[in-house]
């Protein structure tokens, strides 16, 4: 970029914003209450309504932010910008004029028609309940689970794999022989006798995430540790005589983080397809409450006919644009990264 | 090169045993014989039941026997050939699990017939002259088809192809035998979802050799460019694809759960969600077993195809 002036300009407000503690603060900020939402509905009572209301200040800002950043690939800014749109929706979705997504109207309205007075923008299911409102309502336990179990299997997975790489020896072997264990299981079956056993909740989809991908996060964790441990400034910590866990979160984990970010945004998206998956095979999250999954499956057996396909067309297209948003920002990512 | 294989083979053994260990012990618990109890005598007709008629039903099921002389004799059987009874299609397992195994086998040969040229082809072309139209609008189409999951690429094959124009059935239940057109939407679902993956490897690979200083040299000496590309850059940029191509086969065994359940399709991945969601263990355990034989023996091909296809590695 050619400088135009030959004093610095001073810092816009997003640039300001950029620095690493605001950045976390935001992410933390926008994403408690959406999972305080989602998890604890029930404990909330009346606070509900009101606990969202943060977050969406804090996605706009996020998002904002993001797109200042990334605005040297427009792949990145694409798909931040999907991604955003369903965060955003995810986060405002108490205050959109919707109809309730449980309650049902009238079946098998046509999308852009009225019945019983009311207009069904896309539509509504085999139950009539809107179309719409479960889509929106929906991508929000999707986001939530899939990036909570994404967020779990990489906690798991660096932890170990820093052991591994950094204390080597039996540690290694040890966590090494059982994570090829886990690797050769098909993914599926793992899924499915994890979910099987626990039985299907959105907890349980964590532990079975976590379960699936930790070892896979491990192995990479484990080689960037090796490589980063004959480095002179572990050398220097450990002549100061800090201890095996400082070293590894103060002085490794910050500098694996390049390699991991960019496979973190892949991740979510197998993980948010994992998580369709297992909701439509009946393994997942469970009814009434709406989820992409569960409307492909609810309506698989009924939206047989191509005046009603739009059932299963609409969650379909929401959960491809999800993915199609995590997966090009991660290559964007990898673009900038390759770059620098 | 032998002792790596032997190396791998006494790893997919122990990985076999560990397994089916944690299987049956998963499997031994009293919720699942409950499960299988429920399927098989009804709601009422379990609830009705006394304590000691349910006991002589696990007895008579072979459900009672303590968990390591099953164990043991399951692992004996199997060594003899025999994978035991699947409680939910009341059939030896040994020929479901062929039947199963052939149709998806069916489904993994027109896969792969389709997708390799196709993704070879792509692959090469956009990785021989790098940062051209072609070579962009691969990746971005590849990123696009490898975003939208199977089960959203099934959706809208289905939708448009089926229920609007009708040209081929919208379920391959294959009830009155194989029907080519039944086939036809699960091959397109998964070659649309795989071969962007594919093409993307290939093409990495090919630029790379492009780029590298032999074929500058062939270009230099003013070999014709095809001759450059067939005989210089070809054989050694396929050497990546193809041990990701042979690393698919164990995606499709058992990665394709949701395309066959989707279209209803009677091939292994149904078989071994259904059993799971049942309960019946011996179909689960055959099924894990077949699995990690399929995922430890194709990583054994693609490293020993790997190693007969690079010039630079000879044998002794």
């Amino acid at each position: 970029m050619a400088v135009t002036t030959s004093e610095f300009p001073a810092p816009s407000i997003l640039e300001r914003l950029r620095a690493p503690k605001i950045m976390i603060s935001l992410v933390v900020v926008m994403w408690f209450p959406l999972m305080i939402h989602v998890m604890a509905d029930k404990a909330l009572g009346s606070f509900q309504d009101f606990v969202l209301l943060p977050a969406i200040p804090a996605t706009i800002i996020l998002y904002l932010v993001c797109i200042s950043m990334w605005k040297e690939s427009w792949i990145a800014v694409l798909g931040a910008s999907l991604v955003f749109f369903w965060l955003f929706v995810a986060v405002s979705a108490p205050f959109l004029p919707l109809i309730d997504p449980n309650t049902p109207i009238a079946p098998f309205a046509s999308p852009f028609s009225e019945k019983k007075d009311v207009f069904f923008i896309l539509g509504s299911d085999y139950k009539g309940r809107d179309m719409l409102s479960r889509t929106l309502w929906g991508c929000q336990r999707v986001i939530v689970w899939g990036v909570t179990a994404t967020f779990a299997a990489y906690v798991v997975g660096t932890l170990f794999g820093l052991i591994a790489g950094y204390l080597s020896g039996w540690w290694d072997e040890f966590i090494s022989f059982f994570g090829n264990v886990l690797l050769s299981f098909p993914v599926m079956v793992l899924f499915v006798v994890i979910l099987n056993y626990l039985g299907p909740s959105g907890f349980n989809i964590i532990i079975a995430v976590t379960f699936a991908s930790a070892p896979a996060i491990m192995r990479i964790v484990r080689g960037l540790a090796l490589d980063i441990k004959t480095r002179d400034y572990v050398y220097a910590a450990q002549t100061r005589g800090e201890s095996a866990l400082w070293i590894m979160v103060i002085e490794l984990l910050p500098n694996v983080r390049g390699p991991i970010i960019v496979d973190a945004c892949l991740r979510l998206g197998y993980t948010t397809v994992a998580i369709t998956t297992l909701t439509f095979l009946g393994l997942g999250l469970q009814p009434p409450d709406p989820d992409w999954g569960l409307m492909i499956k609810e309506s698989a057996k009924t939206a047989m006919l191509f005046k009603f396909s739009y059932m299963l067309l609409i969650p379909a297209l929401s959960v491809s644009t999800l993915i199609l948003g995590f997966n090009l920002m991660a290559d964007g990512l990898r673009e900038m990264s390759l770059r620098d | 090169m032998i002792k790596l294989i032997g190396r791998r083979l006494v790893q997919m053994v122990l990985i076999m045993l560990t397994a089916s260990i944690i299987l049956f012990l998963i499997f031994d618990t009293d919720d699942f014989k409950k499960r299988i109890a429920l399927a098989e005598l009804g709601n009422f007709g379990l609830s009705s039941m006394a304590d000691e008629d349910y006991q002589a039903w696990l007895a008579k099921k072979g459900l009672d026997i303590p968990f390591h002389q099953r164990f043991l004799k399951w692992g004996g059987d199997v060594v003899t050939g025999d994978l035991g009874f699947s409680f939910e299609k009341d059939t030896e397992v040994g020929p479901l699990l062929l039947g199963r195994l052939k149709n998806t086998g069916i489904l993994a040969f027109f896969v792969f017939a389709l997708m390799i040229p196709l993704s070879l082809t792509l692959g090469v072309l956009g990785g021989m002259r790098e940062g051209a139209l072609l070579d962009r609008s691969l990746t971005f189409i590849s990123v696009f088809t490898t975003s939208i999951p199977e089960i959203a690429t099934a959706i809208i094959l289905t939708v448009f192809l089926a229920l609007g124009l009708g040209w081929f059935p919208p379920k391959s239940a294959m009830i009155n035998g194989f029907e080519f057109r039944q086939i036809v939407l699960p091959v397109l679902t998964l070659v649309i979802y795989d071969f962007g993956y594919v093409a993307r490897m290939t093409r990495a690979s090919m630029a790379e050799v492009m780029t590298s200083q032999y074929i500058r040299t062939a270009v230099l000496k003013g070999l014709p460019y095809r001759r450059v590309i067939m005989k210089h850059a070809l054989r050694n940029a396929l050497i990546a694809p193809f041990t990701v191509i042979v690393l698919q086969l164990n995606w499709i065994l058992s990665g394709v759960v949701v395309v066959e359940v989707f279209f209803e399709y009677k091939g292994f991945g149904k078989l071994l969600l259904e059993a799971a969601l049942f309960g019946d263990i011996y179909v689960v355990q055959a099924c894990t077993l077949v699995a990690v034989v399929v995922a430890v023996l194709s990583q054994i091909i693609s490293d020993i195809g790997y190693t007969f296809l690079n010039p630079r590695i000879r044998f002794a």
